[in-house]
């Protein structure tokens, strides 16, 4: 049994690691004490002032925060109704959210003696993050990342690689963020004395969709504290794009409690709901409900069977077939909502964007801000929309080129 | 061959008893339904029963096997590719029972492909076509509350695990839960014939049996005569699956002999 103490941070996950009836820890008994011990060390850590301290300081040296908040005044007055704010997470070093929970794991797993670091990556930007965090503070990095993966993501493959860290193809199932995932536990398992498993998403096994959202939620109260100080008021509606749920959840949190703001999730719709060819978990309960996959206990892809199914979309990110445990709770107590946008409408709001703001997206926030183009028309022109641009498109070019000339 | 009386935790009791009456160690191979395909699995396991093996581990197939090495990988995918279901493995057991297969069965499965089935009825279903045990690797004492309810009503053995890294708490947690026996990983890592087994093996399995005389059974890495010999003086039984299933590559006597093979090795 572990002795975790309730944090005054929030009230979830329990002590078991449940939010509501999602999340747990359902996993090989080898890696039970590792959680343990991860769970002992995190809340060691975060009793801590100079851990606080230390990851403050490299947050805003080395990663560049705070991130800015960017009016996207061309955009909004181009559809004319709500005004549109943009998270600019695409400015943080590495180019996307994920060095965020990145730097607060590795400085961790430094914390806990552990020398070698292993990461899985879809898109490659939670495997960058990795690398760069490991090179930072002198730490060996191995990421898994799935073939089909590391061919629609060669510029973030040559990134890592030029970091110093091992990039291990993965063969097996969909050879996506899935069975990479599957890949980085069974190393886990077999290395777990030596190795922190740098976990990029909200989910897997508890600690990590407490820790992963905790170590975003910089994400959210930057956001709210920068909202109320230039427009002097919160936004009417927050939205993120929903892979795993890292971004979001980092959005979301610290406007929880703030019952006036919307909290909108967005997934990805591939082909279409109908095609069941994408990443939709909540939006197609015909092929998604709970169950437990990667170690956690929240909505999965599956056939009749309880076989996990292979997603798509055309963002490596979002191609997941399950989502974070709280994500499912949120939606449950109807907290936030989740819709989706398709290939098309993400690769519509990529190309948007980028010509009336300036800003190349990332594929997955591409999501997000389709979902914004969707509502602003619907809305009066003093509401507001916070998008969260969890990332920026440069690695994207190929996929997009390709995209668009077919 | 053992003939066994009764069924469930009572089988698999006395499957334990003729063994160590026998001053041996319990033989009980793992084999995935479906693999190489569902008819040869099936001839598989009634070959190894033919040559005394004392039960069975009996596979169901899951997409994401996250603790099998690439062997099991790849035989439950190929299962998968072969149209085999949850409830393709439960008339597999109830077709091995009416070919006469008397050795305790222990269904094993991730979690998710049972919950999609449910809880209550797959232990039920599992338990009525003569299934004695579950064992499931995802499953820790901490979240199988139901499955625990579920399967002492039925007098079936729910099995848990303990690896090399499992601490005092956690072996005393395990051994309060284990119902049948508790499986044993030798090593920490995933399934796979393994040329030599850890050199520690006995420091940690003293470190269990300090605290709990629930029986043993030690699993992951064993794969030869030489390792079987061994199991004798250190557990009550021992499982073989990566070793056996690349032996059906080569077809159902190289697994006969194999099998034949390590249990000669007991005696």
């Amino acid at each position: 049994m572990t002795d975790y103490i309730k944090r005054n941070l929030t009230d979830l996950p329990d002590e078991w690691g449940y939010f509501g009836a999602f999340g747990g820890r359902f996993v090989p008994e080898t890696l039970m004490p590792a959680l343990d011990e991860l769970i002992a060390a995190y809340q060691e850590a975060m009793a801590d002032p100079a851990f606080h301290q230390e990851l403050a300081h490299l947050q805003r040296t080395y990663t560049g925060r705070p991130t800015p908040v960017t009016y996207a005044r061309r955009l909004s007055e181009h559809l004319g109704g709500a005004q549109i704010y943009l998270k600019r997470e695409d400015l943080a070093h590495t180019g996307a959210h994920k060095i965020n929970n990145a730097l607060g794991q590795a400085l961790l797993a430094r914390r806990m003696g552990k020398k070698r670091i292993i990461a899985e990556t879809g898109a490659g930007q939670h495997g960058v993050a990795s690398a760069t965090a490991a090179a930072l503070l002198g730490l060996e990095c191995h990421v898994y990342m799935g073939s089909v993966d590391i061919a629609r993501q060669q510029p973030n493959v040559f990134r890592m690689k030029l970091l110093g860290a091992d990039v291990i193809p993965v063969e097996s199932g969909s050879k996506t963020l899935k069975d990479a995932i599957n890949e980085a536990i069974r190393d886990w398992v077999t290395n777990v004395r030596t190795t922190f498993y740098l976990l990029g998403s909200a989910l897997g096994p508890h600690p990590y969709p407490m820790m992963v959202r905790d170590f975003q939620s910089v994400i959210g109260v930057e956001a709210r504290q920068q909202m109320l100080e230039e427009v002097g008021r919160l936004p009417d509606v927050c939205i993120a794009c929903v892979g795993g749920g890292s971004n979001a959840i980092g959005l979301f949190h610290a406007f929880r409690d703030d019952g006036a703001v919307d909290l909108i999730g967005v997934e990805a719709g591939g082909h279409g709901v109908e095609s069941k060819q994408h990443a939709a978990r909540f939006a197609d309960l015909s092929i998604s409900r709970p169950g437990v996959l990667h170690g956690t206990r929240s909505y999965v892809m599956q056939n009749e069977d309880g076989q996990i199914m292979e997603t798509h979309s055309i963002s490596a990110g979002l191609d997941y077939p399950s989502v974070g445990p709280e994500h499912a709770y949120l939606r449950e107590i109807e907290r936030a909502y989740y819709t989706l946008a398709t290939d098309g409408e993400a690769l519509e709001a990529f190309q948007l964007l980028s010509e009336l703001e300036g800003i190349i997206p990332a594929l997955e926030s591409s999501h997000a801000v389709a979902e914004a183009i969707k509502r602003a028309p619907q809305m009066s022109v003093d509401e507001i929309i916070l998008v969260n641009l969890s990332g920026r498109g440069d690695k994207d070019l190929d996929t997009v080129i390709k995209a668009l000339g077919e | 061959m053992t003939t066994l009386i009764g069924r469930g935790l009572q089988a698999i009791d006395a499957m334990f008893r003729a063994a160590e009456q026998a001053n041996r160690a319990a033989f009980l191979p793992y084999f995935p339904i479906g693999f190489p395909d569902y008819d040869a699995s099936l001839a598989a396991i009634e070959a190894m029963a033919q040559v005394g093996v004392d039960g069975f581990e009996i596979g169901i197939p899951f997409s994401d096997p996250l603790a099998d090495g690439p062997t099991i990988q790849a035989a439950t995918q190929r299962a998968l590719e072969n149209g085999i279901t949850v409830k393709r493995c439960l008339q597999a057991v109830k077709a091995l029972r009416q070919r006469g297969i008397k050795q305790p069965m222990l269904m094993m499965s991730y979690l998710n492909p049972l919950l999609a089935y449910g809880v209550e009825a797959f232990v039920k279903d599992a338990c009525n076509v003569g299934a004695d045990g579950l064992i499931i690797p995802d499953l820790p004492p901490e979240e199988a509350n139901l499955f625990a309810e579920v399967c002492a009503q039925e007098d079936m053995a729910l099995i848990f695990f303990l690896a090399p890294t499992s601490n005092q708490a956690r072996i005393r947690l395990v051994a309060k839960q284990a119902r049948g026996f508790i499986y044993v990983v030798s090593l920490t890592g995933i399934t796979g014939a393994r040329k030599d087994l850890p050199e520690d093996l006995a420091d940690f399995i003293a470190r269990v049996r300090a605290e709990t005389d629930t029986r043993l059974v030690l699993g992951f890495g064993i794969s030869q005569p030489e390792h079987a010999r061994m199991m004798n003086e250190l557990v009550d039984g021992f499982i073989v699956g990566s070793a056996l299933v690349r032996a059906a590559e080569q077809g159902t006597e190289a697994v006969q002999n194999l099998a034949q093979s390590l249990r000669a090795a007991l005696d």
